[in-house]
């Protein structure tokens, strides 16, 4: 068909932005959403703290409504230690969360889509919570695979499986968001090429038709926002409970 | 209900292994909101691709061992089944009692 036809994964292009020095050191869009997303968050810390009122005031009450909403995470997830981990969980939590919406703005590109962002982060964990681990506990910290209580001509069988359940950890971290995301946007754009396609085929039927599919993105875009939320949850919550099994060894 | 004492000794045993295997977290950590909906749907998305990854993983390792010790398909069958048990492990571990996140 020559007419118009859907590329939804033509979104997830790579391209390489701030034109030709960018094309020089192969920096890309994603790297370039990932600067946004990183200045974002650090303007709006900025302008959010600035006032220091005791009585915030709307910037300054959202600021700290994210802030305490991770630090409850981490104290009530990892336990009191879960302070000293707090930078790291927060610093996780809003990157992928402002990674995460602004993929949602049309023309923007949602780094958060990408398996090599996202292995890249889950690998970061799951060695930093290895390294905690280790760091707390010495070479204790291998009798974490070695469940107590079991028969010692079982061990053989559970250490493999717990060892493997262990290294599925940073995969399945990591596909989790990325599907997610790409899931999500691959179906934002082929509803909005049916209506296109709709509109090329069948003409002004096909214009009043496509409320339906435009319809659809709308709901879309909502379970799409909660997505971005919860993935970001889900990302940081992961995270502290593999601090809490590093530290606490249960 | 006419053993209360006999559940709650069953209970507190079942608690006791449970704990020993590492298959609950200590009461003493506060309580996550239970916002049951989202809960589901947080879970929902976690549970299949916990179930899938330590197969993918089990498998990938099998296949390396096999490529180092020239064992063609032997480790790698011999891992699938490990896999899928450490896959089962990580849903016990992610829906267990006690370990709502």
């Amino acid at each position: 068909m020559a007419g118009p036809s859907i590329d939804a994964l033509g979104q997830f292009r790579l391209t390489t932005g701030l034109g030709p020095i960018g094309h020089a050191v192969n920096f890309t869009n994603s790297n370039e959403m990932m600067v946004v997303a990183a200045g974002i968050i650090i303007v709006l810390f900025a302008l959010g703290l600035r006032a220091r009122a005791v009585v915030p005031g709307r910037l300054q009450s959202l600021v700290e409504m994210i802030y305490e909403f991770v630090r409850n995470m981490c104290v009530d997830t990892i336990g009191p230690e879960g302070v000293k981990f707090f930078p790291l969980v927060f610093t996780l939590f809003s990157f992928i969360l402002l990674g995460n919406l602004l993929g949602l703005f049309p023309y923007f590109f949602a780094f958060t889509s990408g398996i090599v962002v996202t292995l890249t982060l889950a690998i970061f964990v799951f060695l930093f919570s290895t390294g905690v681990g280790f760091y707390v506990h010495g070479f204790r910290f291998l009798k974490f695979f070695v469940p107590d209580g079991v028969p010692g001509w079982l061990l053989p069988l559970l250490v493999p499986i717990e060892i493997i359940s262990y290294l599925s950890r940073p995969v399945s971290l990591s596909v989790r968001l990325f599907a997610n995301m790409t899931a999500g946007h691959v179906m934002l754009e082929v509803f909005a090429g049916f209506m296109i396609l709709l509109t090329a085929s069948l003409g002004i039927f096909g214009a009043v038709a496509s409320i339906v599919p435009l319809g659809l993105n709308v709901a879309l875009m909502g379970l799409e926002v909660l997505v971005a939320f919860l993935q970001a949850y889900v990302f940081a919550i992961l995270t502290c409970l593999y601090l809490h099994d590093a530290v606490h060894m249960h | 209900m006419s053993g209360g004492e006999g559940n709650e000794s069953f209970e507190q045993r079942l608690a006791k292994a449970r704990g020993s295997a590492g298959m609950d977290r200590p009461p003493s950590s506060g309580k996550p909101p239970d916002n049951s909906n989202s809960n589901a749907i947080r879970l929902a998305m976690r549970l299949g691709i916990e179930l899938v990854a330590a197969l993918v993983i089990a498998v990938v390792i099998g296949w390396g061992l096999d490529r180092l010790f020239h064992t063609r398909p032997w480790l790698m069958i011999a891992f699938v089944p490990i896999g899928a048990a450490a896959g089962i492990r990580n849903l016990i571990r992610a829906v267990g009692p006690g370990d709502k996140s």
